[in-house]
């Protein structure tokens, strides 16, 4: 009797134990699917089977333990009171214990980072030539161009655009009323890479192109790079025609470069049309938001600099006070206006 | 099975105990339990602790000890300074601290996350809380910096204050970059270091921009 009983509960634990060394395969970078579709601890009828076997366990002990009290009142009525009080803790302490293991069940299974491993699966050098790739369009738009899906390079890319985003607005003095600068700074870039991946993968979806959500997030993200070449030299050299060279050269080159990928991975020409359209427009006017969203602050202090009643043409010839970069843009700004 | 019959435990008693074997190089605190100790004691050992991490952070050499005893009180204390120092440079005077303060927090907390998460990625052998730890404790130089920074501006703010405290910004944010790569890049397949070390660079970098960009009010 006693044995059996002891030997029965140490059998559920035993059980519980071993199922749960099975589940924690550990460190595996692949989720083992089939071991997934357990259902114990989760369903109704198990909770209850439990329920039923703990409560039978209880019916015993308590008998037992009663089998040698002097009380001559009716056994069965003094095991219920015992057996609520230890079987209301029992209880609770299963429900806890299947708690925490389907918790951390799911918490493995969600928020397991070994699933993003292989695409940070990357050397420096591939990085480096990768960065120089997306720089340059590919020739041969008949054959599908091979796309790395890593998301290592894309990522630092972004931050970086982030900082040199957040380096423009600092020296442009951008007031941000609502909200912070580093938020405005990290909710565009990610807004945009994200955002503009899904949307251009759902148009490729839809124009039946060949690339996944992982090739997509790549390509625009090295794309990124030309972004921040452009940005970086045209936030500390402040001149508008030199920013419309770099946007159209540097921006249209990485821009070249993604629909060229694109367009040899689609069939038809309406569908290539679209799609390359559609991104090439989006690249390069994220570029030009970019540029003048954090610019036109300095545009007005140049402005109060030199004064709102001098004709452009005579600026050049007066004296101009003391900061040497006011007469350089002063310089440019009457070239531009001229031309 | 006959034998075990003889065998009588009482059910009420649950079966436990220990099955490791003590290996004698635990030290001895570990045998008493610290809830009864005065609390000044308490405070001063965490204190001790914290000290001798910054310690290790200015002079980094290779020691395990701000791995292994990891702590988050010391990033908490640096990053909490730092934000307030940073409070109240604004350009606007109608903004008031409060976005600075957080901003700083956020960026600290949140840019060490995604080292670590980065670190982790590609093949690191550190655990979360220990990267955040490094980092946390190597955002120190940076907080000296900030002070220095402070007080010669109080001095006035022409172009030889901000040589002065760009050389200042400088240095501290190699020291800090240094610090950290010191301890986190060990951790690292050598070949990759350099995929490690670009996202503590940007890191550092951006906390210098903040305190180099910082004009009081």
């Amino acid at each position: 009797g006693a044995v059996a009983a002891g030997g029965g509960r140490s059998g559920t634990a035993a059980d519980w134990g071993g199922f749960e060394d099975n589940m924690q395969g550990g460190g595996s970078a692949v989720i083992d699917m089939e071991n997934m579709d357990d259902t114990s601890g989760s369903s109704f009828e198990d909770m209850g089977e439990m329920h039923q076997r703990m409560k039978e366990e209880e019916e015993e002990e308590e008998a037992e333990g009663e089998a040698g009290a002097a009380e001559e009142e009716d056994g069965e009525f003094l095991g219920m009171k015992g057996l609520r009080g230890q079987l209301g803790r029992q209880v609770a302490d299963q429900m806890w214990q299947v708690g925490k293991r389907q918790a951390s069940r799911a918490f493995s299974l969600y928020a397991n980072i070994d699933i993003l491993r292989p695409y940070f699966d990357v050397e420096p050098v591939q990085v480096r030539t990768r960065l120089l790739e997306s720089m340059i369009p590919v020739k041969m738009i008949n054959f599908p161009q091979k796309i790395a899906g890593e998301l290592y390079g894309p990522l630092m890319l972004v931050f970086t655009l982030v900082a040199i985003l957040l380096h423009g607005m600092k020296t442009s003095d951008t007031i941000i009323r609502e909200g912070t600068l580093m938020g405005t700074a990290i909710g565009t870039c990610f807004g945009y890479w994200l955002g503009v991946s899904s949307f251009i993968y759902f148009l490729a979806y839809l124009c039946n192109a060949q690339i996944t959500m992982v090739q997509m997030l790549s390509l625009l993200g090295y794309g990124l790079f030309g972004h921040c070449i452009t940005l970086f030299v045209t936030y500390n050299i402040h001149f508008h025609s030199l920013f419309y060279v770099f946007w159209l050269g540097v921006g249209g080159l990485s821009t070249l470069r993604m629909v060229a990928v694109l367009v040899s991975r689609t069939v038809g020409h309406t569908q290539r049309l679209i799609l390359c359209g559609t991104l090439a427009a989006l690249h390069m006017l994220f570029l030009l938001y970019l540029h003048f969203a954090y610019h036109k602050v300095v545009e007005g202090i140049l402005d109060t600099l030199e004064g709102p009643n001098m004709p452009p043409f005579q600026r050049v010839a007066r004296d101009i006070p003391v900061v040497s970069n006011a007469v350089l843009n002063t310089t440019a700004k009457a070239v531009a206006l001229t031309l | 099975f006959a034998g075990l019959a003889d065998v009588s435990i009482s059910e009420d008693i649950p079966v436990e105990g220990e099955i490791t074997v003590p290996v004698g190089s635990h030290s001895p605190d570990e045998d008493y339990s610290t809830l009864d100790e005065p609390v000044k004691d308490t405070i001063m050992r965490d204190l001790k602790a914290v000290g001798k991490k910054f310690v290790h952070v200015m002079y980094p050499k290779k020691s395990s000890a701000l791995l292994r005893d990891w702590d988050l009180w010391g990033p908490l204390v640096l990053c909490v300074s730092l934000a307030l120092m940073l409070q109240g440079g604004s350009a606007d005077s109608k903004d008031d601290g409060g976005p600075q303060f957080a901003e700083v927090f956020v960026i600290i907390w949140f840019g060490a996350v995604v080292i670590t998460l980065n670190s982790k990625l590609l093949g690191g052998t550190i655990s979360f809380f220990q990267s955040l730890c490094v980092l946390g404790y190597c955002v120190l130089p940076l907080t000296v910096a900030m002070l220095v920074c402070r007080l010669v501006l109080l001095a006035g703010s022409g172009t030889v204050s901000f040589i002065i405290r760009l050389i200042v910004v400088v240095a501290m944010f190699g020291w800090s970059t240094l610090a950290s790569t010191a301890f986190l890049a060990d951790s690292q397949p050598p070949n990759r270091k350099a995929l490690v070390v670009y996202p503590i660079f940007l890191f550092y970098f951006v906390i210098s921009w903040m305190i180099l960009t910082f004009t009081p009010q």
